[in-house]
């Protein structure tokens, strides 16, 4: 078990992430949505620090993608999040946060949740940390850390609002946390 | 634990029924974006196998299963010769050689539901059998008392009406003593079942001493169907002393929620300007129970394909 980012490295991780979300979209003009349930704390976090720089306040909200999974039948039923919007999404450009970027099966689910909640101009990926091992064409556009791992590691990323820590730890298949 | 199968709601306990409400709320959220439908359940196959008329839990139901995009038989079996015994089982082998998930099952016998299961491998959610349970009806009331109060555990909630017949009875009062609230249950004795004290209920034949106290009335229908004798004199009595008026109204306290499971009989056990008034909860109900029956659905129906492999 490794650590891979401290609490310094996600701090100065996610303000990067922020100035390369204003210089992608030449200013603020997007709509951040984090995926539950680590995804929305991350987003949360983003529009503050791009408020602390621009001055300006992103409208951001959560999406949750657990009835568009691709695993309810194998896994069975999930607990069920809110999804809150900060409006309507129709015509505005959509940045999908999440921690973790790995499989892609999690984008797939939250771009049919979001195409069923309206029509974005256009839909960005930002996730903190892109393991590798994908199963599905998903790209994210903007990346905290690239990982690259083995396909039985697990990439656990903590957060103070959940876990009272920030940090993203990296340990290998026969370990569970 | 819920499942594999929803058939009373003494197989419930009060974390089970915590999830089934929490995953309610999700699919509340569903009902009002513009587009009212999720992938869910897509493949799955449910039938709807009623042998007994309904309108809203037939609707809900189906609605339920259209939103999470299951495909939808309905089975009616009103004007069949089907009723009971070989032709009820060979319906079932039918339905289970055709290879469906889950059948909602209505009946007009106790334990038909618990029989179907012994038939078939599909998952069976009862939706009322003879005067045994109803225990969607249940959770859905407990979500719309949930929703109103925050809370369900030490409410002060009156069952009022025609037990004896009431599958719904049955399920509300096991329901909501499973939730930790005070049930006392009214009514003419002639519409009480014997053994009520066995159901952690407290009994009562003065409505009028029970009103000022309570959170919820819930009020039960007459069902003249299933009154094979006189249980009582006339209607216009039956309404004069176990009715819900607009004097009673008056007593009842402000914050008190009216329910009624319907089909109301406007004017018996509740008349028609209380049935509108602003604390009654009868159309909240009945948009809850789609909620309600999507959690359900979705908490019965996922996982079979790894319990198979």
């Amino acid at each position: 078990m490794s650590v891979v980012l401290t609490a310094d490295d996600v701090r100065r991780v996610l303000r990067r992430m922020a100035h390369e979300l204003l210089e992608r979209n030449r200013g603020t003009d997007f709509v951040l949505l984090g995926i539950r349930t680590r995804g929305v704390p991350i987003a949360e976090r983003l529009a503050a620090i791009i408020a602390e720089i621009e001055g300006v306040e992103v409208p951001h909200g959560s999406l949750d993608v657990t009835l568009y999974r691709d695993d309810y039948a194998r896994t069975g039923p999930r607990p069920l999040g809110r999804t809150e919007l900060p409006g309507s999404v129709d015509g505005e450009t959509v940045v999908l946060v999440d921690d973790v970027l790995f499989t892609g099966r999690t984008i797939r689910a939250a771009l049919d949740a979001l195409t069923d909640a309206g029509r974005p101009r256009a839909v960005q990926l930002a996730v903190l940390v892109d393991r590798g091992h994908r199963e599905l064409p998903v790209r994210a556009d903007v990346v905290g850390k690239n990982l690259p791992t083995a396909p039985g590691d697990q990439v656990r990323v903590r957060l103070v609002e959940d876990d009272g820590v920030d940090e993203v730890v990296l340990s290998d298949g026969e370990v569970t946390a | 634990m819920i499942g594999p199968d929803l058939l009373d709601m003494a197989d419930l306990d009060a974390e089970a029924i915590t999830t089934i409400l929490d995953t309610a709320e999700g699919f509340k959220d569903v009902a009002l974006r513009p587009i009212k439908k999720v992938p869910t359940l897509r493949g799955r196959t449910v039938c709807n196998l009623f042998f007994e008329d309904s309108t809203r839990t037939r609707i809900s139901f189906e609605i339920a299963e259209k939103r999470l995009s299951a495909d939808v038989i309905n089975f009616s079996a009103k004007g069949s010769s089907v009723a009971k015994g070989e032709s009820f089982k060979d319906t079932a082998l039918t339905l289970q050689a055709m290879g469906v998930d889950a059948i909602v099952i209505r009946h007009a016998a106790s334990g038909a539901a618990q029989q179907l299961t012994r038939w078939v491998d599909a998952r069976v959610l009862n939706a009322g059998d003879g005067t045994h349970q109803h225990p969607t009806q249940a959770l859905l009331d407990l979500y719309t008392i949930r929703e109103r109060f925050g809370r369900v555990e030490g409410l002060e909630v009156a069952v009022v009406g025609d037990v004896v017949h009431s599958r719904v009875a049955r399920s509300v009062c096991q329901g909501l003593v499973t939730m930790g609230a005070h049930v006392t249950v009214v009514g003419p004795p002639t519409l009480l079942p014997p053994a009520l004290e066995t159901w952690g209920v407290r009994v009562s034949h003065d409505l009028d001493a029970v009103l000022p106290g309570l959170d919820v009335c819930y009020l039960l229908r007459v069902q003249r169907e299933r009154m094979h004798a006189q249980f009582f004199p006339t209607s216009r009595e039956y309404a004069r002393i176990w009715g819900l008026d607009a004097d009673r109204l008056a007593v009842l306290p402000e914050h008190a929620a009216i329910l009624h499971p319907g089909p109301m009989n406007r004017g018996v056990e509740i008349t028609a300007d209380v049935a509108d008034a602003p604390n009654a909860l009868i159309t909240e109900q009945v948009s809850n129970g789609i909620a309600v029956r999507m959690s359900v659905l979705y908490l019965l129906l996922g996982g079979e394909e790894g319990a198979e492999a």
